[in-house]
C-alpha cells in the first residue's frame, strides 16, 4: 500500500501539499515546486484542470513525481470525463503505480477559460467514490469483470468545515464514507475555533480528515477569497495581522505565522495537514518549522 | 407532446413504505390532451395502491399541475384530505411534481417517469422545469429537481462552490441543492440525503422510437373532413 496510507492507518499525523501543472508543456517548474517539499510532506496533490483552466493533466504529472522518488495524490474532478473515460483513468493510475486518488467533482466550465466547453457531470464525487470501490470489488461499472487482481487504490474526498450552511456538508461527508472515501482534505481553514466545532461533528464518521491550509499572501488575497471562494472565510483579525507589517507580509513570514499558528491550534484534533502553497512551495518546510512538524 | 410511464409499482411503494394514506393529484392538462395518463391508468395505479394496503383519502384532478396558482385554488378545497394523507402522489410530468410540492407542505412523490415533454411542457409553468430524464428522482429530493435545479446535474448533493445558498455559476442562480436540503429538512427527511444515488442512466433520455411515433396522435385524431366546396364558394 501507499505509504500516506500506511502512515494514516498507523495513526500517525500526515503531512500533503499541493502543485499544480502549467498551461504548457515545461514542467521543470511545477517539478522544481514538488522538490522543495520532497523531505518533508509524505504524498503531494496534483490538481485537475485547477478552477477549469485549461493545463497539464494531473496524471502525468503524478506519474514524474513517482518517477521522482515523491508520492502523488491524483485529483479527479467528474467536468471533463464521463464514466467510461474516469474508469479508464483509473486503471491507468494504477497501472502507472499511482495508487492515492482524490475524488472531487469539479468547478464548473464558466469558472475557467473554456466557458462554453460542454459540462460532463456524468458522475459526481460520490458517484466517482463508488466507481473506485467497484473497480476495487474486481468490476467495473456496467458489471463487467477486470482481468488479473482487482486494482488496489486509496481514494480520498473533501470537506469544506467553514461551509455555510454546515449541515449538508457533514451529511454528504457521511454519504462520501459511505461511497468508499478513506481520507479527507479540507478546505482553507482559518478559524480555529470552528475547525474544532466541525471536528466535533466529523470525528464520529472515523475518516481521517487533514485540514487544509492555504497560506496567505496579502491582505488582498484575504479579501479576495473572503467574496469568492466559497467556503472560505478569513477573519477581520487575520486580515488586520497581514496589514500590520507591510514588509513582513510581503516577505511572506505573516502568512507563514498564520498558516503553522492554525496548524498547532488544530492538530489535535485531526489526522494530519494538507498545505495548499499555491506557488509558495519554498515555503512549506519553514512553515512546518514553526508548527513544530 | 408528453411521454410520460408509470414507474415500476415496487419504486412507488419503497416511497411510501410506513405511510398508510395517500392523496392523489391527477394532472388533466397535457397529460389528457397527449393521452398519456388515460383514466383507466389512474384506475389501475389507484387500484395497486389499495391492494397494497394504502388508503387513498382522495383523488382530485386538476388542469394544468404547472399552475401553482391553479394547485393552490384547486387544493384548497380539499384541505381536510390533504391533511389526513401522509403523502401525496403527483401524475403529470416533473414540472407538476414540483409545483405541487412546492404548494402542499406534504412529501409529493412522482407517480410517472416523464421520458419527454415536447412542445407542451408545462404550458403554463412558473420556475419549475423537468429534465425529462424518464427516471424522475423527485421522491428522494423533495420534490425539487437535481437535474435542472443543479448547474452540475449532481445527484448526491451540493458540491463545494455552493455558498450560503447561492450557485458557483451565477450570483442570480440558487443552488438547487440547497432548496433540496432546505424542503427536506421542513419535512423531517433529511434522512433521504444520506444514501448514495447511483449515476443516471442517461440513455433514459431518449424516448424509445415507439414511444416516438406517437407524436402522429394529432394527425391521427378524427377530425371531420372540411367541406372544400362550402370553402372554395
Amino acid at each position: 500500500m501507499s505509504n500516506f496510507s500506511d502512515k494514516l492507518k498507523a495513526g500517525d499525523f500526515v503531512v500533503s501539499s499541493e502543485i499544480g501543472p502549467p498551461k504548457g508543456v515545461h514542467l521543470e517548474h511545477c517539478l522544481g515546486e514538488a522538490e522543495h517539499m520532497r523531505d518533508r510532506v509524505t504524498a503531494i496533490n496534483v490538481t485537475d484542470i485547477q478552477s477549469a483552466v485549461m493545463r497539464v493533466g494531473s496524471m502525468a504529472v503524478c506519474h514524474m513525481l513517482k518517477e521522482r522518488g515523491m508520492e502523488p495524490i491524483l485529483q479527479m474532478v467528474c467536468r471533463d470525463r464521463n464514466q467510461l473515460a474516469l474508469q479508464s483513468d483509473l486503471l491507468s493510475a494504477v497501472a502507472l503505480g499511482i495508487e492515492n486518488v482524490l475524488c472531487l467533482t469539479g468547478d464548473h466550465n464558466v469558472m475557467g477559460d473554456h466557458k462554453d466547453s460542454k459540462p460532463v457531470f456524468d458522475l459526481d464525487s460520490v458517484g466517482l467514490l463508488e466507481t473506485v470501490t467497484t473497480l476495487m470489488g474486481g468490476h467495473d461499472l456496467a458489471g463487467g469483470e477486470l482481468e488479473g487482481d482487482p486494482p488496489v487504490l486509496f481514494p480520498g474526498a473533501v470537506v469544506t468545515p467553514d461551509a455555510e450552511p454546515l449541515e449538508p456538508q457533514l451529511i454528504k461527508m457521511q454519504k462520501k464514507i459511505k461511497a468508499g472515501a478513506r481520507f479527507f482534505q479540507t478546505q482553507a481553514v482559518y478559524d480555529s475555533k470552528k475547525f474544532h466545532a466541525f471536528m466535533n461533528e466529523a470525528d464520529k464518521f472515523g475518516a481521517p480528515v487533514l485540514l487544509g491550509i492555504v497560506v496567505l499572501k496579502n491582505a488582498g488575497m484575504a479579501n479576495y477569497m473572503n467574496k469568492f471562494v466559497a467556503g472560505v472565510n478569513v477573519p477581520a483579525e487575520l486580515i488586520d495581522e497581514l496589514k500590520a507589517d507591510p514588509d513582513k507580509t510581503k516577505s511572506g513570514e505573516t502568512g507563514c505565522e498564520i498558516a503553522a499558528r492554525t496548524i498547532r491550534e488544530c492538530r489535535d484534533c485531526c489526522q494530519g495537514v494538507h498545505i495548499m502553497p499555491l506557488g509558495w512551495d519554498d515555503k512549506v518546510p519553514h512553515i512546518l518549522d514553526l508548527a513544530g512538524l | 407532446m408528453l411521454i410520460t410511464e408509470r414507474k415500476p409499482l415496487d419504486e412507488v411503494l419503497a416511497m411510501v413504505e410506513g405511510s398508510k394514506s395517500v392523496f392523489l393529484a391527477v394532472c388533466g392538462g397535457c397529460p389528457e390532451a397527449c393521452e398519456t395518463t388515460a383514466p383507466a391508468e389512474v384506475e389501475a395505479f389507484v387500484k395497486d395502491l389499495k391492494d397494497n394496503g394504502k388508503t387513498v383519502v382522495s383523488q382530485v384532478e386538476i388542469d394544468f399541475l404547472c399552475n401553482k396558482a391553479l394547485i393552490a385554488l384547486r387544493l384548497g378545497r380539499h384541505m381536510e384530505a390533504l391533511q389526513k394523507a401522509d403523502a401525496v402522489f403527483v401524475l403529470s410530468c416533473g414540472v407538476g411534481v414540483q409545483a405541487t410540492a412546492a404548494m402542499v407542505g406534504k412529501p409529493c412523490y412522482p407517480a410517472l417517469n416523464t421520458i419527454a415533454a415536447g412542445g407542451v411542457q408545462g404550458l403554463w409553468r412558473g420556475d419549475e422545469r423537468c429534465g425529462e430524464c424518464g427516471d424522475c428522482v423527485l421522491d428522494r429530493t423533495g420534490g425539487i429537481c437535481p437535474i435542472t435545479g443543479c448547474a452540475k446535474t449532481l445527484l448526491n448533493g451540493a458540491c463545494g462552490g455552493s455558498d450560503k445558498g447561492i450557485c458557483e455559476v451565477s450570483p442570480e442562480r440558487p443552488c438547487g441543492w440547497y432548496l433540496i436540503y432546505e424542503r427536506l429538512r421542513e419535512l423531517g427527511q433529511l434522512d433521504k440525503l444520506l444514501t448514495p444515488v447511483k449515476p443516471k442512466a442517461w440513455g433514459k433520455f431518449e424516448a424509445p422510437p415507439e414511444m416516438r411515433g406517437t407524436i402522429l396522435w394529432a394527425l391521427e385524431a378524427e377530425e371531420p373532413a372540411p367541406d372544400e366546396q362550402e370553402v372554395t364558394q
